[in-house]
């Protein structure tokens, strides 16, 4: 008797107390400040977004021919452009279109993706031999060179640069995912089911699947600046969204650099919005990483 | 060694195959109709005769696996026919800007390694402090700027304070080394530092590894100094995969290219492509697209090589 009441203390100990979402926060913001000023830094640009109607002072698309390069003032914080409309509106409508495709396209990217990555993991012999020599071969292509080519056929429109800057995301994300879904499946639980018959469906869908969420998680937040980045790359380079969009990259082509002496303003504000927006993602993810990540965990 | 090059070598053939496929099915598969594009299809009103003239010089009247062996065949030979625009053989009009653009690519290689590799290594060292912190958020933000702002405070910096235009003609370091340099020295600033933010990350975290390991604490058990342990013993064995990466974010590069020689105005490869999609120059891109991958892939050949030679455990796996 005395010795069965002895295993059952030894197994019930060494559980840590779970902790609430609340917890969760406040454990994070502690651990990794970095992280949660990239959080703090999202979150506030999601807000812009959302609530662009609200926040902008003026109709960004309405150009005041009486008021071309104001300086910034109280009026216009930073300042109007080579159409007289006003630079800060502009901005905060953008923080809608960099999120749009952020989101979008590294969303799509990484889905479709991980789901080649379990495909390939979980079929393999000759299906995950030419999927995994076509990803080698779209990562022969490096990423702005591949969504400047498809973008430049597809022509300037926001859906058509979520596309361009989607596809190169796509071998990225089934790499990292087919190589945990190959560890995953060697796992004794997946030939436990095996074993007793569940169908393939059902153990990639409730066994696979769940299991490589962590991985598609980093994935899509360490994708989600550099798609920002695509996005003001292409619109910059005249092939991402067209004027008039107030996108920032596209704020800061051509014209923004020829009224340099003049009106530099131009130049530099769309310019710290896209380093922020970026900023806050990369910071982000790199903690998610780094939390997520027991290699790199301190100790 | 030499298997395993050999091995390596027949591996980039059907890689190289699988681009020269893919290039070309982003360029004739998906538009529909690239003579249409070439001819400004958007306005809706096409000269008939002139599409067919399109058509013929494109070789596009053809059927698409004609097409396609005609491509495979030019790519074979180095032949990628000749720019809409200019008329000139897209090679030859490669050459030309090919100096600069490797000029540029390496300088901004150099610098970044100059900067990224003392500063990773001193992170890790000191990780978790305001050392730490500071580099980490300095590479960070270097991931964050896009490239064509950098270039763009550049310039107003020089407008403004110093009436700087942008020079309208290479000079090779051979001719004038000078004017080269100040040429050059604002694009490769421009590019070497978000090539160094990278750089500087990835040498942040495989010293961290490294300085996990067994030999390290074996290291510090023996009562050797901070420096000889960090240098001789980490900095060592976490340069292997800082070397991979600097080949594989060779991509960066090359996207950094695009956007700051269109930024400096800099007649070099990665405005060419630029200037061949404003253009509609299609068998420019589609040259200009296939050999960049050429090139991407060359790089990482040299590169697993070098690692290799470095490590003999690669080879003889």
């Amino acid at each position: 008797m005395a010795t069965t009441t002895l295993t059952h203390v030894r197994a019930s100990v060494p559980l840590a107390p779970r902790l609430t979402i609340g917890q969760e926060v406040v454990k994070f913001i502690r651990v990794k400040p970095l992280g949660a000023a990239g959080a703090l830094i999202i979150l506030a640009m999601m807000v812009v977004g959302a609530f662009s109607e609200v926040l902008a002072p003026y109709d960004p698309y309405h150009a005041d021919y009486g008021l071309q390069f104001a300086r910034p003032s109280v009026d216009h914080w930073f300042g109007t452009d080579e159409f007289g409309r006003d630079l800060m509106s502009r901005i905060i409508y953008g923080a809608r279109i960099a999120l749009f495709v952020g989101f979008t396209a590294s969303f799509a990217g990484c889905t479709l993706g991980a789901l080649l990555g379990v495909v390939s993991a979980y079929a393999g012999g000759r299906v995950d031999l030419f999927l995994e020599r076509l990803m080698d071969i779209l990562l022969a292509f490096p990423q702005l060179i591949l969504a400047l080519a498809i973008a430049s056929i597809l022509g300037p429109a926001v859906q058509n640069v979520v596309i361009a800057i989607s596809i190169p995301i796509i071998p990225r994300a089934a790499r990292v995912v087919r190589s945990t879904a190959l560890s995953v499946k060697e796992n004794v639980y997946v030939e436990a089911v095996q074993a007793l018959g569940a169908s393939r469906r059902r153990i990639v869908l409730q066994h696979i699947v769940p299991n490589v969420t962590a991985p598609y998680i980093i994935m899509l937040t360490a994708q989600l600046g550099g798609a920002i980045l695509a996005e003001a790359a292409l619109s910059y380079l005249g092939l991402g969204s067209a004027e008039p969009t107030p996108s920032w990259g596209l704020m800061l082509s051509g014209s923004a650099l020829s009224y340099a002496e003049k009106a530099p303003w131009i130049a530099v504000f769309p310019g710290i919005a896209i380093s922020l927006g970026v900023f806050g993602f990369n910071l982000f993810g790199d903690s998610l990483r780094d939390a997520l990540d027991p290699k790199l965990r301190k100790g | 060694m030499r298997t395993y090059i050999l091995k390596r070598l027949l591996l980039i053939v059907p890689t190289l195959f699988g681009a020269a496929a893919v290039v070309f099915v982003i360029m004739r598969v998906i538009p529909g109709d690239v003579a249409l594009l070439i001819l400004g299809g958007d306005s809706g009103q096409v000269d008939q005769k002139q599409l067919t003239a399109v058509r013929q010089q494109l070789g596009l009247d053809q059927p698409l696996p004609v097409q396609f062996g005609t491509w495979l065949w030019g790519v074979l030979r180095f032949d990628f026919g000749t720019s809409l625009w200019t008329g000139q053989p897209v090679i030859e009009e490669l050459l030309i800007r090919l100096p600069l653009s490797l000029e540029l690519a390496l300088l901004a290689t150099l610098v970044s390694v100059l900067i990224s590799i003392p500063f990773g290594m001193i992170a890790a060292v000191r990780q978790d402090t305001w050392v730490d912190y500071l580099i980490r958020v300095i590479s960070i933000g270097g991931l964050a700027i896009p490239s064509f702002w950098v270039g763009i405070l550049c310039i107003l910096f020089l407008v403004i304070y110093f009436g700087w235009g942008p020079p309208l003609e290479y000079t090779p370091p051979w001719v004038d080394p000078w004017a080269n340099f100040s040429q050059m020295v604002w694009p490769v600033v421009t590019v070497g530092y978000r090539y160094a933010a990278v750089t500087t990350r990835m040498t942040r975290s495989t010293v961290l590894e490294v300085l996990r390991e067994d030999y390290i604490r074996t290291a510090w058990a023996k009562g050797l100094r901070e420096r000889v342990v960090v240098i001789r013993h980490a900095l060592k064995n976490a340069m292997l995969p800082v070397i991979t990466l600097i080949g594989t974010e060779f991509a960066f590069l090359i996207g950094g290219l695009v956007v700051t020689e269109t930024v400096f105005t800099l007649n070099g490869v990665g405005r060419f492509v630029v200037d061949a999609v404003a253009h509609r120059d299609y068998p420019v891109v589609q040259a200009l697209v296939f050999l960049i991958a050429f090139g991407f892939v060359i790089v990482n050949l040299l590169v697993d090589l070098t690692y290799a030679w470095f490590d003999p455990r690669i080879r003889y796996r």
